[in-house]
């Protein structure tokens, strides 16, 4: 049985359709991307599966059906959500005791030991720590508790570029291993692509791509064209094609990387483009996607 | 404590949590962390003791003369001026401890909602009837608790200056033994606290908790107006008023109230009061039924509510 399995999830708004029947299967130890633009409903996703929101078609996480048992699945599952959900009245402290006291799997010494290397101060309100101090201070939560699944949901969001490194850093040096399991949401895509073992796109409800990255490496590839080849590469029907300042790049889906070899340079394509290029060629979306 | 972090050998190998918390540890930490976030329930009521003891310090300029002139009309009127600050002592203490327990209530399943907190609180282990349930402790027993902790210390340290006075002006001390029966005051006043400010009043916490878990703002207004509502219709559509009646009866206060059968003057109904026939009314558990049903609803709402 696969760690998350999802079937037919539909989610309904009052007026906008969130989530469109998707299918979702996560196994363990993978560490999954779910991109999308903003409003696709990575979030709504997220929320199922944490046992937030009540959704339609089929859903367990860890076996469990999120929505009838969050209490129990919170023992073995950890989230942390872009937006500050830290109350601000809380000191440091009296996280880390009010967590220990009631969280089964929670280890006091290894939280201790993560916010040694910090600057945060066991004293400090959350109101008084910075918003880097403040996902710090929920790192060292999540890293102490010995979980099975961890949602990170925009988890850099508004931090700086040292505070981004060292998040993702900790977070694959000190915490993943082959029986944990991570889904991100993130729009800073270039930070998690080599972070990343599996990749979803989510757009408008409806899943657009769903892979791994050994498939993603495989199946795609960036080609910058000699300009005299570009007829010839365009007869191969790339799913992208854009101009930089003196040079054509095209990204191609299954067409054998040797023969691309032959009309240019070629190499797998970030997952910032291949969003773009996805993205763009999916029916009525106006405006950009990231 | 926590479970040894141990790697993990695989999903199907892993039995699912086997590790609990006990429940009483969880209501501990629990209540803990209401009194981090609320810290109005214990302050509030500090600041109030302080300022009866203030006003006992001014007041007791004029104690001696006040004792001595009590003294000639007999041992009622002695009785009374000796015993009267006390009494208020006890009232104020019991009244700042209500008004904690309406503001605290209204609040609680509001506030982490308005500041997002919910999404962390909802990360713990912790079931939405158990968060319910910990909350309701808070006006069912820490507030009456603290009352009557906080009302024995400002009494004590009264009688001491009651004590130094009557030294100091000669007066006889055993005046304060023959007219002040504290002991029986505070076994009064505990009861009064757990049996009508806990049980008697919880379907009225319980609603409260009800409506915060509820209202996306203005949760005070949702859980004033539906009460006036039915009074208002009831008075138009038939002129009648036994809802208000009954609402009077309910949460009125003591005298008249199944807590005291006898209609006596409260701190003094002792000898009136039936513990056992107010245990086993029929009221109270109707009460509390209701009570249980309000805060089982309020669990459900909470279930589904985000942050606002």
């Amino acid at each position: 049985m696969a760690l998350i399995e999802g079937r037919g999830l539909r989610k309904v708004f009052k007026t906008t359709v969130a989530l469109e029947g998707i299918d979702l299967r996560v196994e363990q130890g993978r560490i999954l991307g779910l991109i999308g633009p903003n409003g696709a409903g990575k979030t709504t996703v997220l929320n199922a599966i944490l046992g937030l929101t009540p959704y339609e078609g089929q859903l367990t996480v860890l076996g469990l059906d999120p929505w009838a048992c969050r209490d129990r699945l919170m023992r073995d599952v950890c989230f942390i959500s872009d937006v500050a959900i830290l109350p601000r009245w809380l000191r440091v402290s009296q996280a880390l005791d009010f967590v220990a006291g009631v969280h089964p799997r929670f280890d006091r010494a290894r939280a201790d030991s993560f916010l040694a290397k910090t600057d945060i101060r066991r004293t400090s309100k959350v109101r008084h720590l910075s918003k880097g101090m403040v996902t710090q201070l929920q790192l060292a939560i999540v890293m102490a508790i010995d979980a099975r699944l961890l949602v990170l949901d925009e988890p850099t969001l508004g931090l700086d570029l040292l505070f981004r490194r060292q998040f993702y850093d900790s977070l694959l040096n000190d915490y993943f291993d082959r029986s944990r399991t991570i889904i991100v949401t993130t729009h800073q895509v270039e930070e998690v692509q080599h972070v990343l073992t599996d990749l979803m796109f989510i757009d408008r409800g409806r899943i657009v791509l769903d892979t791994s990255m050994e498939q993603f490496e495989s199946r795609y590839t960036e080609l910058q064209v000699r300009s005299q080849q570009l007829a010839t590469a365009r007869a191969l029907k790339p799913i992208c094609e854009r101009q930089t300042l003196d040079r054509t790049l095209l990204i191609f889906d299954g067409v054998d990387r040797t023969q691309l070899a032959s009309l240019g340079d070629t190499r797998t394509p970030s997952i910032a483009d291949l969003f773009v290029a996805v993205m763009s060629n999916q029916p009525q979306r106006h405006g950009a996607a990231q | 404590m926590s479970s040894p972090s141990t790697p993990m050998s695989g999903f199907e190998s892993q039995p699912l949590a086997p590790a609990v918390i006990s429940p009483h540890r969880i209501l501990y930490w629990s209540i803990r962390r209401e009194l981090w976030e609320h810290r109005s329930i214990y302050v509030a009521p500090l600041i109030v003791a302080g300022l009866i003891l203030l006003g006992f310090l001014i007041g007791s300029s004029h104690m001696v003369a006040n004792v001595r002139s009590a003294q000639s009309l007999g041992t009622m009127q002695l009785q009374e001026a000796i015993e009267r600050p006390f009494s208020l002592a006890a009232m104020f203490l019991m009244g700042i401890g209500f008004v904690v327990s309406i503001f605290y209530c209204v609040e609680a399943l509001h506030g982490e909602r308005r500041d997002r907190s919910i999404l962390f609180w909802k990360s713990l282990p912790l079931s939405d009837l158990t968060v319910v349930l910990s909350k309701m402790m808070i006006p069912l027993l820490v507030v009456p608790l603290i009352t009557v902790a906080l009302t024995v210390v400002t009494q004590m340290l009264m009688l001491l200056l009651d004590l130094v006075i009557l030294q100091v002006s000669g007066l006889s001390l055993t005046l304060l033994w023959t007219n002040l029966s504290l002991s029986t005051m505070w076994m009064m006043m505990l009861y009064h606290m757990l049996a009508l400010h806990g049980l008697w009043f919880a379907p009225a916490y319980a609603w409260m908790l009800l409506a915060s878990a509820w209202a996306r703002r203005a949760a005070f207004l949702w859980a004033v107006l539906p009460p006036v509502a039915i009074g208002v219709l009831e008075k138009i559509a038939f002129n009648t008023a036994y809802f208000p009646h009954w609402m009077q009866y309910r949460f009125g206060g003591a005298p008249g109230s199944e807590a005291y059968p006898g209609n006596d003057h409260a701190m003094h109904a002792w000898a009136h009061l039936n513990i056992v026939r107010f245990l086993l009314s029929a009221d109270l558990w109707s009460g509390l039924a209701v009570a249980a049903l309000f805060l089982f609803v309020a669990a459900r709402v909470r279930r589904n509510r985000g942050p606002l």
